[in-house]
């Protein structure tokens, strides 16, 4: 809710002392509202105010930290429904979940598969971000038993028990590494706010309704807590779609509060035993507001896919993705095979060494540094001209990693072939084609 | 106070496309709501699933599809096997074999071949080029006389031939036209009101604005879509209120993740799981962002797909 610098103005002691560096009090006021200022650069605001006024200036959504080192995330915190109109902060989290009345050799099998799931995908690191660790109705001794077992698998757990007893024994075993307690619902939480205070965590709230997760929400604020995460609910795919997108809408667009919180959903047991249903749901979820995703397993089919649609879209709109510059072998490629340029615009990457990949033949593709812009856009700009290609490929020292003498340009900037030739003698300039589709067909001529 | 859902119902509305005749045709579109919002209001016509197949048959494709295609001995029995699939509501007919760069089967092969599939097909039937703007303008223009009647969506017209596709396929011949653009809103409007100024009514269209595998490049197709949409439902702006319809198919199997052999990367597991997986989770995230119709390849797909638009839409508002 954005505030009007003359509210601002009616809490500042009005003395123009320009303590915080602004003339009057009335301008530190205006600034304030534009965001230029942080309430608290006046050091003569009382505690009252800067409370209320914080309040008021509060991003529509709180941000919940979970976990503690590595294994530490960020949640919530969103601005914005639609990712064009700003970036989305907090990426969705992908949990495995356990049960305690699951067979040992499943549950063996699921850390094994967790631990198994590790990889870097243009820069980023892929693997099962969180374990769901569900009370299936066993003993307290079972239950705190597979959650010692989970957390020797390094990854901030997410205790779901509904047992004040049973999650109090879990509790006390892992409280320091900051799980999540889920955990509330319109019966317990009373005794789960204190349970989550008392050990310093975050508390998920599940109700059988939105209306009544909402006032049980509200109870719970009003005992103090707002480091919350809301279950989305999970009595079916369509109620639990709703339930994401009308407690994200409530809270970004509708004000409310109590709604502004990250969300979770359960889909190991809203598509459970059905692994491409799980598939459909957690891509649906990853795009509509999903903050924590529970599955029933993740392994590399369903990584692959998800975690790159995860790195798409929650990237910076204004800023293009991108890879590094440098010699991407593709192939098989030793320092002998043909050489081909694009930039380093992240799409370009993609697509123009997939197509070289469905050639097979191999190509040792170079990157250059372009900004992150496509081919025609970044030699538009200057930043793929004969000259920075020339620079890189002298930079990156791409002489002493190659052989090959031939490169391939891209059809798009054909006209460079005069200058590139001037400037990497010895080099053969071979203009290939404007689109990557034309590649395979390209380069099997090529090296026929 | 109680929580009261705000439900967004916008004044404006897709406008609805029809394709096949009779039982079996398929409506496209009619939503005043947000894309598969189900809960705020009408869906209207539910996203719809194609099933895609190729004039080449399955060489090529992944042992799964193979297998299941395995005892049909021609073209026609294929396209009776894939209208078989649980939750495919319409058929997709690939013209690869006609692509100059290719197998380069002429315009009358092609349609002998089409014409086997037609009267085979007991769904409605979309047709899709082989890429090459010129011959498929050659080809539809062909295939949209011979079809007559059918009521068969074409795609794609693109900026280079929707003049004569528009003249053809729509004006002449009454079938509908598909309009493609490469991920851009601007692009999108552009040529539809290009084919709205030589008289194609919007009725006759859909759109393919594009689409990206998810992990490459998601986000711009994320982006365009629901940027058509709020621009269509939210500003009324008429020359975006056409249905979207998206291949996600013949792309989700040529990423690098889904071709990769499973003897080169033994942790990826199965090649057929991991290309399942890609084109469920692209065609999850274009329905999500705002597509109409998706169109898909593996019969596992089709259906988990067609599950997952019944789960959120069962039981109307």
């Amino acid at each position: 809710m954005a505030l009007k610098g003359l509210d601002i103005f009616k809490l500042t002691p009005k003395t123009n002392c320009k303590d915080c560096g602004v003339p009057t009090c009335m301008a530190f006021s205006m600034k304030v509202a534009q965001g230029a200022l942080p309430i608290d650069a006046c050091p003569h605001m009382t505690p009252e105010a800067i409370a209320q006024l914080t309040d008021a200036t509060a991003p529509p959504m709180k941000t919940v930290h979970i976990g503690v080192g590595d294994a530490a995330h960020t949640l919530g915190g969103e601005t914005v429904l639609m990712r064009h109109d700003k970036t989305f902060v907090s990426k969705s989290l992908y949990a495995v979940r356990l049960t305690d009345d699951m067979p040992a050799e499943v549950i063996d099998a699921r850390l094994t598969e967790v631990a198994a799931l590790d990889y870097e995908r243009i820069g980023e690191r892929m693997t099962t971000d969180l374990l769901f660790v569900s009370h299936g109705g066993g003993t307290a001794d079972a239950y705190v038993a597979l959650v010692e077992k989970a957390r020797t698998a390094g990854r901030t757990l997410v205790l779901d028990v509904t047992d004040e007893e049973i999650a109090k024994a879990a509790l006390a075993k892992v409280a320091g590494a900051g799980p999540v307690l889920h955990g509330a619902t319109p019966d317990n939480y009373e005794a789960f706010y204190a349970l989550a205070s008392d050990a310093d965590v975050a508390l998920g709230v599940r109700a059988s309704s939105l209306a009544e997760l909402h006032d049980t929400v509200e109870a719970l604020e009003k005992l103090g807590t707002k480091r919350l995460i809301l279950d989305v609910g999970c009595a079916s795919a369509k109620e639990a779609f709703a339930g994401a997108v009308q407690i994200r809408r409530a809270a970004i667009s509708g004000g409310d509060r109590s709604f502004g919180y990250p969300s979770l959903v359960n889909i190991a047991t809203l598509a459970a035993g059905n692994h491409h249903l799980a598939t459909a749901l957690a891509s649906l979820f990853t795009l509509k507001y999903g903050s924590i995703i529970v599955l029933e397993k993740l392994d590399y089919a369903l990584s692959l896919p998800l975690h790159g649609l995860r790195q798409n879209i929650f990237t910076d709109p204004q800023k293009p993705m991108k890879v590094d510059p440098g010699v991407y072998p593709l192939n098989g490629a030793d320092p002998s095979a043909i050489c081909a340029i694009t930039c380093d615009f992240a799409l370009t990457y993609f697509v123009v060494s997939g197509e070289f990949e469905r050639s097979g033949v191999p190509t040792n593709l170079l990157i250059s540094d372009a900004g992150g812009y496509s081919v025609l856009t970044s030699w538009a700009a200057g930043k793929f001209t004969a000259s920075s290609i020339a620079k890189f490929i002298a930079e990156a020292g791409i002489e002493d990693k190659v052989t090959s003498r031939t490169l391939v340009i891209p059809g798009k900037v054909a006209v460079l072939k005069g200058e590139l030739e001037e400037k990497l003698p010895g080099w053969t300039i071979v203009v290939g084609p404007n689109e990557a589709i034309q590649i395979v067909k390209f380069i099997n001529e090529l090296s026929a | 106070m109680s929580f009261v859902p705000e439900k967004q119902v916008f004044k404006s509305s897709i406008d609805v496309l029809e394709i096949g005749t009779g039982e079996t045709s398929v409506k496209l579109g009619g939503q005043s709501v947000w894309p598969l919002y189900a809960f705020d209001g009408p869906l209207v016509n539910p996203p719809r699933v194609g099933i895609q197949i190729s004039d080449l048959g399955c060489a090529g494709a992944i042992a799964g599809i193979q297998d299941y295609y395995a005892d049909c001995a021609d073209i026609a029995a294929q396209t009776i096997r894939a209208a078989e699939v649980p939750g495919a509501e319409f058929v997709c007919l690939i013209l690869e074999g006609a692509d100059p760069n290719g197998a380069d089967r002429s315009v009358a092969e092609t349609v002998e071949l089409v014409k086997t599939v037609a009267a085979a097909c007991p769904l409605p039937l979309t047709i899709a080029g082989c890429g090459s703007a010129e011959k498929d303008a050659e080809l539809f223009e062909a295939l949209a006389e011979e079809l007559e009647g059918r009521n068969v969506l074409f795609l794609s017209a693109t900026e280079d031939n929707y003049k004569a596709l528009g003249a053809a396929v729509v004006l002449a011949w009454g079938q509908k036209l598909a309009a493609e653009s490469a991920v851009d809103i601007n692009l999108a409007k552009q040529l539809n009101l290009l084919l709205g100024q030589i008289g194609v009514p919007n009725s006759a269209l859909a759109m393919n604005v594009g689409c990206a595998v998810a992990g490459y490049g998601f986000e711009y197709v994320a982006s365009t879509m629901e940027r058509v949409k709020i621009t269509a439902l939210g500003q009324n702006d008429a020359a975006l209120q056409i249905p979207i319809i998206t291949p996600v198919g013949t792309d989700a199997w040529t990423v690098k993740e889904s071709m990769a052999e499973e003897a080169d990367f033994p942790e990826w597991g199965s090649r057929e799981e991991r290309g399942i997986s890609f084109e469920v989770a692209t065609a999850a995230a274009c329905l999500a962002a705002g597509a109409d119709a998706v169109l898909l390849r593996h019969p596992e797909s089709v259906s988990t797909i067609a599950t997952l638009i019944g789960l959120l839409t069962e039981g109307g508002e």
